[in-house]
């Protein structure tokens, strides 16, 4: 049913995307040309040594760069999607609730003790650090927002939570920062406002691991988080575990939101503009949600990266100020409109 | 046939459903009646396996305790109607008739799914909505829905035992006509062997008109369980509701006023 149009959906975010993610590799600092990528390409698969400047450019910075956007979108836009299937709200996503600060502050946390405290996981203490952070501040907003006496989480109660927890979370990233001696945990912008300028093969790989793995997980419960859509009670009665589909959407959604945070700070509305648009093309089935959320997301991040690349060119903006101009208006818009009510 | 011994339901000291048997049979139509408060909801949340009981009690499908069914293997022979179902997001009909599907496919439904859907839609005529987006619909048209949904969870014979079909009040934001229909189309589907059918409704004409079996709870007791002439009876209606019925009887029909 309906799969046709859904894979015509997905077929033209995949050319969009192949559109943009050209585009993005193309465009910065220093304009790369379609010959010095490929001859980059060329001389990379050959193990050639003899690259040029706008060639070791293109192969070192642009591309993992074009590719962690696209990782951290899909991740982004996903957890949106499953946040919102679990809350049963168009108005949650991972900023929100409180994940990305506390993965945030897990983050800055290793950045700034990590030495003191002799934790050391190899490269991925990061991550685990994040995630750890990630899971206590999630844990947090979804206990403190729960009713004592229904044990259901109402919305207002769930923003107004995450509101306080991201608060609690965020002045502690910014305490860290003004103690830190590393450069980037001391960079209090890029925990609040985002940043992929630090993007390199070690970044793409760990972040693109956990976005491919989380995302194909999440795919197999989509008809799950489908069933949640008509109640709680509704869902187990159609033979659906509900503890257990909290759980592991929970934890698939911190695991991938907190490891892209770690490398790229807070990125806000994401999550929440991508499964928007896409209900607006064609309805809430998850399975299309969580597909093409992962494109539509990838797009999305690739093109303000663009922007927040080439508006002050030479010089950066933090990508989160792209991501809110274009999502606080959804979000407000959202808010106003009588289908969501409270 | 399903049937429940010695169901005792406590929260927060209070009791709601006092040492409860009740005992439901393939091939007509069992109703639970009983003022508001009385335990009727409760008793169907035990009954589904919702809420477990506080005591020793049992419930039992084809003589099985529900214990030992996991949830997706009780799915796939019961399905249970609750009361004010919302949506949170905007869906097609077709895909909320197909989740009564979602027990018996992995990945995709086949064709058997797709065409247990269309049959469940044809028969409470929602077919003709079946690409309407659910959140448009009225509140008659949704809970029309809701019938094809769970009527197409059950739609195929299990290979042995019963079938079940629960539904709590199944006929608010009906009016009168898909009242009758609805309870019509349910007493038809009852010709099929093997289907139990377990509802509460409030209206007791229709559950004089077309139960088979009643039970009548109160204070979270069965005050009376049997046909509608032991059930319907002056004292017991006068003991459950504290009103003075007149009970009229025309052709094998019984009707009921109240002073």
């Amino acid at each position: 049913m309906g799969n046709k149009q859904y894979g015509g959906t997905s077929f033209i975010l995949l050319i969009l995307l192949v559109i943009v993610l050209l585009l993005s590799m193309k465009y910065g600092a220093v304009n790369i040309s379609l010959d010095e990528i490929c001859s980059g390409f060329g001389k990379w698969l050959h193990h050639d040594e003899s690259m040029t400047l706008n060639e070791r450019i293109f192969l070192q910075i642009r591309l993992p760069r074009a590719l962690l956007c696209i990782f951290v979108g899909a991740t982004l836009a996903v957890g949106g999607v499953l946040m919102q299937a679990l809350f049963r709200n168009p108005i949650v996503e991972p900023g929100l609730v409180g994940t990305s600060s506390g993965a945030a502050f897990g983050a800055a946390l290793y950045f700034v003790m990590g030495a003191t405290f002799k934790l050391n996981a190899g490269e991925w203490t990061l991550p685990l650090a994040a995630c750890a952070g990630g899971i206590l501040s999630t844990a947090f907003v979804f206990m403190l927002s729960q009713s004592k006496q229904t044990g259901k989480s109402s919305i207002v109660a769930l923003l107004l939570t995450g509101i306080a927890i991201n608060a609690l979370f965020m002045s502690g990233v910014g305490f860290l920062s003004y103690i830190a001696r590393d450069p980037q945990a001391r960079s209090i912008t890029f925990w609040n406002l985002g940043t992929l300028s630090g993007a390199s093969w070690h970044s793409v790989i760990i972040i693109g691991t956990s976005t491919v793995l989380c995302i194909a997980i999440a795919l197999r419960y989509a008809r799950h988080l489908n069933a949640l859509m008509i109640g709680e009670e509704e869902a187990q009665y159609l033979g659906i575990n509900i503890k257990k589909l909290k759980a592991v959407i929970l934890l698939v959604n911190v695991i991938m939101v907190a490891t892209a945070t770690a490398f790229v700070g807070v990125i806000s509305f994401v999550g929440l503009i991508v499964p928007h648009l896409l209900r607006m093309i064609n309805g809430s089935d998850n399975r299309f949600l969580i597909r093409n959320g992962a494109l539509l997301g990838a797009i999305l991040l690739s093109i303000a990266d663009l922007v927040a690349r080439m508006a002050l060119r030479p010089a950066e903006l933090p990508i989160g100020i792209v991501t809110s101009i274009i999502g606080v208006p959804v979000f407000i818009v959202l808010l106003r409109s009588k289908n969501y009510f409270f | 046939m399903l049937s429940a011994k010695n169901i005792t339901y406590t929260i927060d000291g209070k009791t709601l459903l006092d040492d409860v048997s009740v005992h439901f049979e393939a091939g007509k139509l069992n109703l639970i009646i009983g003022p508001n408060g009385a335990g009727k909801s409760t008793l169907v949340k035990v009954l589904c396996n919702q809420l477990r009981p506080s005591d020793k009690g049992s419930v039992s499908y084809d003589g099985k305790d529900v214990r030992i069914f996991s949830i997706a293997e009780l799915a796939r022979i019961r399905a249970v109607l609750s009361q004010n179902i919302e949506l949170a997001f905007p869906l097609k009909v077709s895909e909320v008739v197909m989740m009564g599907r979602y027990p018996h496919f992995n990945g995709k439904p086949g064709q058997k799914d797709e065409a247990a859907c269309e049959e469940a839609m044809r028969f409470f005529d929602v077919l003709d909505m079946a690409q309407r987006n659910y959140m448009t619909l009225s509140g008659g048209e949704k809970q029309r829905v809701h019938f094809a949904r769970v009527l197409a969870q059950i739609w195929h014979k299990p290979a042995e035992g019963c079938r079940y079909l629960v539904l709590d009040e199944p006929l608010t934001f009906l009016d009168v006509r898909y009242q009758f229909d609805f309870m019509n189309k349910v007493t038809s589907l009852l010709k099929d062997n093997g289907l139990v059918v377990v509802g509460v409704v409030h209206d007791l004409n229709l559950a004089a008109k077309f139960a088979g079996h009643i039970v009548l709870l109160h204070q979270g007791k069965v005050l009376a369980a049997g046909n509608r002439e032991q059930v319907l009876s002056k004292e017991n209606i006068r003991a459950a509701y504290g009103l003075e019925p007149v009970i009229h009887t025309d052709q094998e029909e019984m009707y009921l006023f109240f002073k």
